[in-house]
């Protein structure tokens, strides 16, 4: 079994539609959406929810008023000021480390497990699909997405599905590092920007450092082949195959206000580019036993040298 | 006044909304890039920079001499973070919190602080702009310590009445570390399911920490109007609507301030200002300046 990472440091270059788009293109897979603060793939696979799961996750402070006697030392140890005068905690500034219960004089503190979120199992079109939900403001998405990628896993497993498309989150911190840890490989979808091109240096820094392949393509490469060209060049340069440009076509957003796939819309030249990527990435991913995508070597590249 | 710009979904549009309303104001305002992910408003602000500092955050080190194994630091983190073997104790420094217990709690008082660093601060100055950001080391996960650096620095400035913060994508912590204690939040969105869905996540976290918010309807052209129905129904205000045009994601691709390029953009980002001004001085928009408690029962939408 491999598993396909697409991930792209900036947000809103297409991970999603593109995901959806190769989905649909590769016949059977099982599904991952590990952006799991802002979930979309659930929005264009049409997934059939079979099974819900609350995720339990880190620990929360509460005080008892009645107990409290208000002897601060409580606030004097809390290092995120997440008591306030009153000794209320405030939920969304309390990180759960619990210093506050230790030290409490009168057992006043309430330290307990929280719910942070549901994840659920369901079946697409394409296969089944392993998606979450972090509560609204909640912490521990790295946690939640190590855990949809493992149940994902374990799904194919099972299913005996050779494949694992995983929708990534944006960025390159907690979420993202949790989304491409032991991937096969990570598709960097790059937009012609110079916001995309610093965006898919970092996030290609990233896969170095972790040591994970990678290949990159350019969406909306049309709106400035300039810097399309560019970050293909950088891609090489910093060690990924770069697979190809997808040109702007309003049929993109068209798909998704339909809630379908791409691929139903014909042979666009979207589409035509799109599946010059799969054939690219499958060759790269499925079939790597001549080792065509080989894990970065040497050092990764410093991030203050990424940003120049 | 804190003015935070933020968006459940990536790539609406923040950072454009962000240097170019920094911009169009013209008098000294303070712009605070919170993305410290993929920090990208310097790319079109282009300021001149002053000072560079590393970011650390705290972490435990453990005196071999005095520590008697006891164990009571591995019981009280939270995190994983000290790992106690029958001869040695281990810290895993990515995995702490800088809660100060194992310190705290350590009875042979083994245990000091070392920092580790997580990123870099920058400050700079484009006319009378002046400009902080924040970089994420590679690797390094725990954004929010680092985003609280770039609020303080933001906060720090002297003789800045206003503060614009453009804050990451997503509604977890980095979103909560950036928003925290703004007066008004500007979420940027586009009209399709994709946005709609991400929009109704950012309201609610927005609305969790009390804050009102306004909304600006980016690429107002190329969806669907369910955005609109949605903000009819929660009683959002769209405070500004921009249509796609394929010229000025030209000028933006190459980097261009849009103000620079397209005067209309100019007297629109002054638009909007005085627009969140006015929501401001009315206090509509479901959260009152001064409490929390009025806000604290909004349900959570869902798309």
């Amino acid at each position: 079994m491999k598993e396909l990472v697409v991930i792209s440091g900036k947000g809103g270059t297409g991970k999603t539609s593109l995901v959806a788009a190769f989905a649909a293109l590769a016949g059977k897979v099982v599904l991952c959406d590990a952006d799991v603060d802002a979930a979309d793939l659930h929005l264009v696979t049409h997934p059939r929810v079979v099974e819900t799961h609350d995720f339990v996750s880190g620990h929360e402070a509460s005080i008892d008023l009645e107990r409290c006697t208000r002897c601060g030392l409580c606030r004097q140890w809390c290092r995120f000021g997440a008591i306030d005068e009153a000794f209320r905690v405030e939920p969304l500034l309390c990180e759960g480390c619990g210093v506050c219960a230790h030290m409490c004089p009168e057992r006043a503190v309430d330290f307990f497990e929280k719910t942070c979120g549901v994840w659920h199992v369901s079946e697409t079109p394409y296969g089944p699909m392993v998606h979450a939900r972090l509560g609204i403001a909640e912490e521990n998405s790295g946690k939640l997405v190590a855990l949809v990628r493992r149940e994902a896993r374990r799904l194919a497993e099972s299913r005996r599905i050779d494949l694992l498309l995983t929708d990534g989150p944006p960025g390159v911190g907690c979420p993202v590092i949790a989304s491409i840890g032991n991937a096969d490989a990570v598709l960097a979808v790059a937009e012609p920007t110079v916001s995309g091109r610093h965006d898919m240096e970092r996030v290609l820094a990233l896969a170095a450092h972790f040591r994970v392949p990678a290949a990159v393509c350019v969406n909306k490469s049309d709106l400035h082949p300039d810097e399309a060209h560019r970050i293909a060049e950088e891609a090489r340069k910093q060690g990924a195959a770069f697979l190809g440009f997808i040109p702007f076509d309003p049929v993109v957003t068209r798909s998704q206000v339909d809630g379908r796939s791409l691929v139903d819309y014909g042979e666009t030249p979207v589409v035509r580019a799109i599946q010059e990527i799969w054939e690219g990435l499958r060759a790269l991913v499925v079939g790597n036993a001549e080792g065509v995508l080989k894990p970065s070597e040497g050092k990764p590249k410093a991030w203050e040298t990424a940003q120049a | 006044m804190i003015l935070a710009i933020a968006s459940g979904k990536g790539g609406t549009g923040k950072t454009t909304v962000a240097c170019n309303l920094a911009a169009a104001l013209e008098r000294p305002v303070v712009l605070a890039d919170c993305d410290v992910e993929e920090p990208n408003a310097h790319l079109f602000l282009k300021p001149h920079w002053d000072v560079t500092i590393p970011v650390t955050v705290d972490v435990p080190v453990i005196d071999a001499e005095k520590c008697t194994l006891c164990g009571a630091c591995q019981d009280l983190c939270q995190f994983k973070a000290i790992a106690v073997l029958p001869e040695t104790v281990l810290t895993f420094q990515e995995l702490c919190h800088s809660c100060g217990g194992c310190a705290l709690v350590c009875p042979a008082e083994a245990i000091s602080w070392g920092s580790r660093q997580i990123g870099e601060r920058r400050t700079g100055r484009r006319g009378p702009i002046h400009f902080v950001d924040g970089t994420l080391r590679i690797g390094e996960a725990m954004a929010p310590p680092l985003i609280r650096a770039v609020r303080q620095a933001a906060a720090d400035i002297p003789d800045c009445a206003v503060v614009l913060v453009d804050a990451p994508p997503g509604t977890s912590c980095p979103v909560v570390a950036s928003l925290w204690g703004a007066d008004y939040v500007l979420l940027v969105t586009e009209p399709t399911p994709f946005g709609l869905n991400d929009l109704a996540l950012a309201v609610a976290a927005v609305r969790k920490m009390g804050i009102p918010c306004g909304l600006v309807v980016n690429r107002c052209d190329i969806g669907d109007d369910r955005i609109h129905a949605f903000a009819r129904r929660e009683n959002l205000p769209i405070l500004l609507e921009i249509p796609f045009e394929r010229k000025v994601a030209e000028q933006y691709a190459q980097g261009h301030l849009l103000v620079d390029v397209f005067p209309e953009w100019k007297a629109m980002m002054r638009g909007l200002y005085d627009a969140v001004v006015r929501e401001l001085e009315r206090g509509t928009s479901g959260a009152s300046l001064e409490g929390r408690a009025s806000t604290l029962e909004t349900r959570e939408v869902s798309a």
